[in-house]
């Protein structure tokens, strides 16, 4: 007998427990019955500050705030979990899911606001512009140039290995969506991308999941450099204070722009809440002023980005990379070069 | 309404209902073609975004690879916010894509390779392109088909701006439509107004033949309008004709009646039968007087189409039909007093006799016995003007119109014989001369004033 009911609390914990991970999970309670469930990436202590934004506007509704890597947050969407608003800053897969229709319209004067390259039918819009970038200890570059180039960093660390070995960080491709799509979108770009992955695979490189854990070992002097950082994170880490250990470089031969994205869930039990935190994110990404927001403003797209090239484009071509044979033969390539030992 | 709408009105309506049906089907037309063309964009697209992701195929180590180009996709978001579905089969072993995306059929003749397809997919329309290689894997060959689709969300917002703009066109075109067939209308019926307005324009006796240039259409119209006032015309001089004979019938008798009347008179000693005849003599004087204004009127309205036009002195006119009237003027003690200056006309003079006979011989029957009835001729540099004043019951409050039409009398003239002839032939005189009648009272506001205005030669 009790091992049936032991059985049958397991299975019904199976059927309850969801298929996906969290990484993190937040509620802040409002004074009524109705809850916004959002699904994000972007991490908490980032975040508050628009929680407590909406929380102030609308009190009466109860934010249910969960953090989740952007492959776990896809894999919980394409599973209909019952979320109302989704946000990621990983494009590609953000595009996917509005592409096989796990979206729904929002209309808003706010949205129509966006400029055209910062939204998609109606369905996914962008609040931020942020760009990718290189995160250096100060003190491991002491001595040394600081690189503006590609071809200047890659010369930097083929000349110091003693420096660099097992001090430099970047993005695990197999396991970050937001560290592959800047993978594939500078190789696209660039070919002094896979040389610069040779020279990197050279020197044992450490292979993270998220921005903050690199910017937390390059802070810590673990890292001589972390490649390919959010520069959103990197930028509140410096203004959090960093005793001068931490400085954050632009590529200026190419640098890659992502749009943080938000869409309203097919499945919203919520859609009206879902749009009011929809159009708040908005108010907060057309911003004239920098304000006290962690996260950057759309922008105009070209200024201040260091980029000439604009954001990643928001369009059919994302889906380009996520094609499972696409991924096969881009990871393998980037195996190659990333793991030579 | 209908009924009695204006040709104008119908034409208008007709032609701007032949340009609404014109407007709608010019809509319709450009509207189907438009959305033709967006179709036909999609197609192109897709058509080539399915070739370029099948010339990536290739065979390695017996099995198919392919490598999605960037481009294939790109140029699909280049061109609407359109979500996109793919699938790449090999043998009908999915290879990538989306597994339950439909396969379109092949394409129906040999000479394109691209096949076509609209079908529903994740609750929208979308339109698929296909495109069918043969690839050698191993030692077999292998059919493998790539499927591109899209929604047609693009191909839809195109199409209906452009039929929105081909709406607004052809909204502006039946506006200019509407416009132009009002002005072509009102120019079609300019002749017939012409017409009307030429036959408005006559003096009600003109029954001469209308001579115009009409279109085509209409000179059946004139042909019998002018026949019928020709025979209206005809009608009426008989009709005149006819009056004139009788009148003229029957005054010969009446004058031998009278004479011999008068005889009989002269002849009894019976006052009370001398009583009698003097009452027949009277009537046969109404009678012939009646005749004889019947007459007056009849050359009157026979006269006036044609005037036989000389100089008269209305002085000496005045003087003789003064003289003329005097012994009936006398039987009832009324002076004519003649206050005249000599005055030159161009008038037809038995007509002009005609109308100052008639209009002095009513001031004299309808005046008190032992009055004065006075006529005077004055002119100014225009105009003569003859006016004959009596003291009698004056003229009342009739318009003048009233009292100048045919066997009209006026309402304080009971009790006195009389047709009512009198003033309508004076009028039609001075009509016919180019001069009018004037009615009004007395100097001090008693008796009638009866004025002849005649044109100065």
């Amino acid at each position: 007998m009790r091992i049936a009911c032991l059985a049958v609390v397991l299975s019904l914990w199976a059927v309850v427990a969801p298929a996906y991970e969290l990484e993190d999970h937040s509620r802040i309670d409002g004074t009524g019955p109705r809850v916004l469930r959002i699904l994000s990436t972007a991490d908490l202590d980032v975040f508050a500050p628009y929680l407590d934004a909406f929380h102030q506007a609308y009190p009466q509704i109860t934010l249910d705030y969960a953090v989740a890597s952007s492959s776990e947050l896809h894999r919980a969407i394409r599973e209909d979990a019952s979320f109302d608003l989704v946000i990621s800053s990983a494009m590609d897969l953000q595009f996917q899911l509005v592409n096989d229709g796990y979206a729904r319209s929002h209309e808003s004067v706010l949205a129509d606001a966006l400029p055209v390259w910062a939204r998609w039918r109606d369905q996914i819009f962008a609040f931020t512009t942020e760009p990718a970038v290189v995160v250096i200890s100060t003190e491991r570059f002491a001595g040394l140039s600081i690189p503006a180039t590609r071809q200047e960093l890659t010369a930097i660390l083929r000349d110091h290995p003693e420096r660099f070995q097992g001090a430099v960080g970047t993005y695990d491709v197999r396991e970050s969506g937001l560290g592959y799509l800047f993978a594939t979108q500078e190789s696209r770009a660039t070919d002094a991308y896979w040389r610069l992955s040779e020279v990197m695979g050279r020197l044992a490189p450490r292979l993270y999941c998220c921005s903050s854990a690199m910017i937390d070992d390059v802070l810590s002097g673990r890292l001589a450099l972390a490649y390919n950082v959010l520069g959103s994170y990197a930028a509140d880490r410096l203004a959090r204070g960093s005793g001068g250990r931490l400085q954050i470089l632009r590529m200026t031969d190419f640098s890659n722009v992502i749009l943080r994205t938000a869409f309203i869930t097919r499945s919203a039990e919520e859609p009206e809440a879902a749009g009011w935190f929809l159009d708040l994110l908005l108010s907060i990404g057309l911003r004239d002023t920098p304000g006290p927001w962690p996260l950057p403003p759309v922008g105009d797209g070209s200024e201040d980005l260091g980029s000439v090239f604009g954001p990643i484009r928001l369009g059919p071509a994302l889906m380009v990379y996520l094609d499972p044979l696409n991924r096969q033969a881009f990871l393998s390539e980037w195996l190659d070069a990333i793991e030579q030992h | 309404m209908w009924r009695t709408a204006s040709i104008w009105q119908r034409l208008t309506l007709l032609l701007a209902g032949v340009a609404a049906l014109l407007s709608l089907l010019s809509w319709g037309m450009v509207s189907a073609l438009a959305r033709e063309a967006a179709e036909r964009t999609q197609d192109n697209v897709l058509a080539a975004s399915a070739t370029i992701i099948a010339e990536t195929l290739r065979s390695e180590q017996g099995e198919v690879r392919l490598e999605l180009p960037y481009s294939a996709f790109s140029m699909l978001g280049a061109i609407s916010e359109d979500r996109v579905f793919y699938r790449v089969t090999a043998d009908d072993r999915l290879l990538t894509g989306y597994t339950d995306l439909p396969v379109p059929r092949p394409p129906a003749s040999g000479n394109s390779r691209v096949g076509f397809e609209t079908a529903e997919f994740r609750g929208e329309a979308v339109r698929m392109a296909s495109v069918t290689r043969q690839i050698l894997a191993g030692s077999a060959p292998v059919a493998v088909t790539v499927t591109v689709a899209q929604t047609r969300a693009g191909v839809s917002a195109i199409a209906s701006a452009l039929s929105r703009t081909a709406a607004m066109l052809s909204v502006a075109f039946f506006v200019v439509a509407v416009g132009l067939s009002a002005f072509a209308a009102r120019a079609s019926l300019r002749p017939l107004n012409e017409i009307a307005a030429a036959v408005a324009r006559r003096g009600p006796s003109d029954l001469r033949p209308l001579r115009r240039n009409a279109p085509a259409e209409l000179a059946p119209l004139l042909t019998s309008l002018n026949r019928l006032m020709e025979r209206l015309g005809l009608s009426i001089r008989r009709s005149e004709d006819f009056i004139a004979e009788a009148a003229h019938r029957v005054r010969t008798p009446l004058a031998t009646v009278r004479a011999q009347a008068e005889v009989a008179l002269r002849s009894v000693e019976d006052e009370d039968t001398k009583q009698r005849l003097r009452r027949m003599i009277r009537a046969v004087d109404e009678s012939s007087r009646s005749a004889g204004q019947l007459l007056d009127h009849a050359t009157v309205a026979y006269r006036a189409d044609d005037l036989a036009r000389s100089r008269i002195d209305l002085a000496a006119l005045a003087a003789r039909t003064a003289e003329a009237l005097s012994p009936t003027a006398a039987l009832r003690d009324i002076t004519l007093r003649l206050d005249t200056r000599p005055a030159e006309v161009t008038a037809d003079a038995v007509l002009l006799d005609n109308a100052l006979r008639n209009v002095l011989d009513n001031a004299i029957k309808y005046s008190p016995e032992d009055t004065c009835v006075t006529l005077a001729i004055r002119h100014d540099s225009t105009f003569a003007r003859i006016t004959v004043t009596d003291e009698g019951p004056g003229l009342g409050n009739a318009a003048d119109g009233d009292l100048t039409e045919r066997f009209r009398r006026g309402a304080n003239a009971e009790g006195i014989v009389g047709s009512g002839l009198g003033l309508t032939i004076a009028r039609d005189v001075l009509v016919a001369h180019g001069g009018r009648l004037e009615l009004g009272a007395g100097p001090d506001g008693r008796g009638a004033c009866v004025s002849l205005v005649l044109p100065l030669s």
